[in-house]
């Protein structure tokens, strides 16, 4: 990594499908070689568009796509060399398993005997020797997973791209299946971008997250930091849970930032830079909210109503109402000790300064806070 | 049990007017072309006597005394019965000429022949026709008088009984079944193969066109199927004669001179364009159907394994398509075997099928015997190919959607 060539770069790539509407503006991204990137995005964002756009089945509108510094703009799909994981897999069914897996070797006109032995390579790799002689249709969601993965990898290509191949399992193989994908990746080293929605299985997967919006990348992070120090709005919201509190920038001191949430001031780390007289948005997570009957406990406080309390087991969440809305959740770890709340109380709950997010506002994050 | 009777039964009586509407419609006719095919009795009706008596001839020479006479007999209540043609026909078609013959005799032997009969019914018959002085004729009538024949079916591949008995092949000039079947063999497979170039095509761009264009072109190649078919060969006839639009434009553009135009109808080339024409629907639709349950991704991900589009066509998508290859082209295949409409009307001599032989066998020449007895072959040979499709690449494997 470091300062090496990336592997994959994109540059100012744009695409539009009838000329008008932009599907992805202005994309700028750069993968490493060996890194795991997962493009996680709500459906419609653009990032099957990217993927896409990388393995050559769909024309950039602008722009370049690099591929070891070199453009692949003029090379068509099959001679890109890249590794393609399909949503439903897109598994051959006229031919068994190691036809499938056989095929891109076939067509690379490689010997008989070195194609039997990649093959029986390639289903170890995915835990299905013995499986060559059957059809696709005779196998479970999973093994034809293991499989569209494993004809993914036995040309060896060093850049696989996989475009929400667990969707279509349930949860619990889904899970599996993430952890088996990671090994394999490590195992093998290859470059991996990974198209998803769900972003539990991005932070799961990934070295890196880039998150989409309507086209655009609104931040491209470790799994660590995008919950940890979201840059945006709609990452804050979109990545685990938060709580969005507008506000306004009475003052400034470095990175700190004097807020007025209507009423109480507190403070935050700002991230956009304010000036006074900004709007911001606040972003809290609720594990790091405090919630005490008594006031003076927390560098930052407001006060609040318990609107609701639900019993989940490790922990407590409650529901409060500050200012106008009243959806602000707190979450109060069941340990010894803790004070209970009961709806109807009055409390007062505040955070430690770094804890709390002052980030640009963003009208339609806080539109569908308001739903 | 109760009195209604186990479930299965009562269900299975739901079946019974398909199992009726089948054996009426279907198999009755079938069988009853069958039989015609092998069985007719209608000289046996008509001179029953004559047949009993010549059941004891040797064969050689020409028969008794007693035979002339019951003959002269029967033929003279045939014709006041008004059944003297029917037999003359059917003799006639053992041995030609003999109609006239037959038909005559009970004209010149007079009304009065059987009050005051003459005092040899042998010359009096040979008097009237020297045919009846030779073996052959009686040979005929004795054969004519056989309900049960594989004449129809011998004569339908152009095999006859010889004289001595032996079965031969009919003479160079008029063997005319045989070819015939062959014509219509290649016809039907040229027609099939026409429709699969034609039609592949054009599923293809039905199935994988965007939906707006998919419904149009699905409609243009629906209309024709809704137009009647005499319409769409009648069509043909104004496109393809010798001052048609084609022709014509052929002749602007100087591509041909004007006094050498070209025969494109009334001939096999017209049998052959207006057949692939009203057939490319039954190619189409099937393939269509077969195609459009091919994700397109499947292209994406033969490209992505790294073959080119022409590998990505012949070892991903081709291999699929085969079931609907194989309904269409049975489609057509059986449909074109049995063509009479188009054939008829655009075909002249050089493009008639053996259905229009059929045709003529039951409406002009009234040897419905020899008609079923063509049909049959047909049919039979439609079965083994059936037979040999299913051994080859399985019935089961076939999809109409």
């Amino acid at each position: 990594m470091g300062t090496a060539a990336p592997h994959v770069e994109y540059r100012n790539v744009q695409k539009s499908y009838d000329g008008q509407t932009l599907v992805v503006e202005d994309l700028n991204l750069a993968v490493q070689k060996g890194e795991f990137l997962t493009l996680l995005g709500p459906s419609g964002s653009g990032k099957t568009t990217c993927l896409m756009m990388l393995a050559g089945f769909e024309q950039t509108s602008a722009g370049t796509i690099l591929v070891d510094g070199v453009s692949v703009q003029d090379l068509p799909p099959d001679k890109r060399g890249i590794g393609v994981v399909f949503q439903n897999y897109a598994l051959f069914p006229h031919m068994t398993v190691g036809g499938n897996l056989s095929f891109p070797l076939e067509v690379r006109r490689m010997p008989p005997t070195e194609r039997v032995e990649r093959v029986q390579r390639a289903l170890r790799l995915v835990q299905l020797e013995g499986f060559e002689d059957r059809r696709p249709g005779q196998l479970s969601g999973g093994q034809q997973q293991r499989v569209a993965i494993a004809r993914a990898l036995v040309f060896e290509p060093d850049l696989v791209l996989m475009d929400e191949p667990l969707g279509a399992l349930d949860r619990r193989l889904r899970e599996e299946m993430q952890f088996e994908i990671r090994r394999i990746q490590r195992e093998l080293g290859v470059t991996v971008i990974y198209v998803t929605h769900d972003q539990q299985e991005a932070m799961v997967m990934s070295d890196r997250v880039a998150v989409f919006r309507d086209g655009r990348i609104e931040q491209v992070a470790s799994p660590e930091t995008l919950y940890e120090e979201p840059e945006r709005a709609f990452v804050a919201h979109f990545i685990g849970e938060n709580n969005l509190v507008a506000g306004t920038v009475v003052g400034t001191d470095g990175d700190i930032c004097a807020v007025d949430t209507g009423g109480s001031t507190v403070h935050a780390f700002d991230v956009a830079g304010s000036a006074p007289g900004d709007g911001v948005l606040l972003a809290i997570r609720p594990e790091r909210v405090g919630v005490a009957p008594e006031t003076g406990q927390y560098a930052n406080e407001l006060v609040a109503d318990v609107v609701d309390v639900v019993f989940i087991g490790d922990h407590l969440r409650v529901r409060l109402r500050v200012g106008s809305r009243d959806d602000f959740i707190a979450k109060i770890p069941n340990i010894v000790g803790h004070g209970r709340v009961l709806p109807g109380d009055t409390v007062r709950i505040g955070w430690a300064t770094l804890d709390c997010r002052a980030l640009p506002p963003d009208p339609t994050v806080l539109q569908t806070e308001n739903d | 049990m109760a009195a209604a009777g186990s479930p299965g039964i009562r269900a299975a009586g739901l079946t019974i007017p398909l199992i009726a509407f089948i054996g009426v419609t279907f198999i009755a006719p079938l069988g009853t072309l069958l039989t015609r095919s092998v069985y007719d009795a209608e000289v046996a009706e008509i001179l029953p006597e004559t047949l009993a008596v010549l059941a004891d001839w040797d064969g050689s020479g020409t028969p008794s005394e007693a035979t002339y006479a019951t003959v002269a007999r029967e033929l003279l209540r045939a014709r006041d019965e008004r059944t003297l043609g029917r037999a003359a026909t059917r003799i006639n078609r053992i041995q030609s000429g003999l109609r006239s013959v037959v038909v005559k005799t009970p004209r010149r032997l007079g009304r009065d022949a059987d009050a005051d009969p003459p005092s040899s019914w042998r010359e009096a018959l040979v008097d009237i026709d020297d045919a009846w002085a030779e073996t052959a004729t009686w040979r005929a009538i004795r054969e004519a008088g056989q309900p049960y024949t594989a004449r129809h079916f011998l004569n339908a591949v152009d095999l006859e009984t010889r004289p001595d008995g032996s079965i031969g092949a009919m003479p160079e000039t008029r063997r005319i079944y045989v070819p015939l079947y062959l014509r219509t063999l290649w016809v039907s497979l040229g027609v099939t193969a026409l429709c699969l170039v034609i039609g592949y095509p054009i599923a293809h761009a039905i199935a994988h066109a965007g939906s707006r264009w998919s419904t149009t072109l699905l409609v243009l190649v629906l209309v024709p199927f809704w137009t009647s078919l005499l319409v769409r060969t009648t069509a043909w006839i104004v496109l393809l004669q010798n001052q048609g639009v084609v022709n014509d434009i052929l002749v602007l553009l100087g591509i041909v001179p004007d006094n050498e135009r070209l025969a494109m109808i009334y001939n096999m080339t017209g049998t052959f364009v207006a057949m692939t024409h009203v057939l490319l629907p039954f190619m189409v639709l099937p393939l269509y159907s077969v195609m459009r349950s091919i994700p397109a991704r499947h292209m994406d991900a033969a490209a992505s394994l790294g073959a080119t589009p022409m590998q990505a066509f012949r070892r991903v998508y081709w291999p699929q398509t085969l079931p609907g290859v194989g309904a269409g082209s049975l489609l057509v295949f059986i449909l074109a075997i049995g063509y009479y409409i188009t054939p008829a009307l655009v075909g002249g001599q050089s493009g008639q099928l053996i259905s229009n032989m059929i045709a003529y066998h039951m409406q002009t020449s009234l040897n419905w015997g020899l008609a079923a007895a063509l049909a049959a072959i047909l049919l039979l040979a439609v079965i083994g190919l059936y037979v040999l499709y299913d051994r080859v690449v399985g019935i089961d494997r076939m999809r109409l959607g």
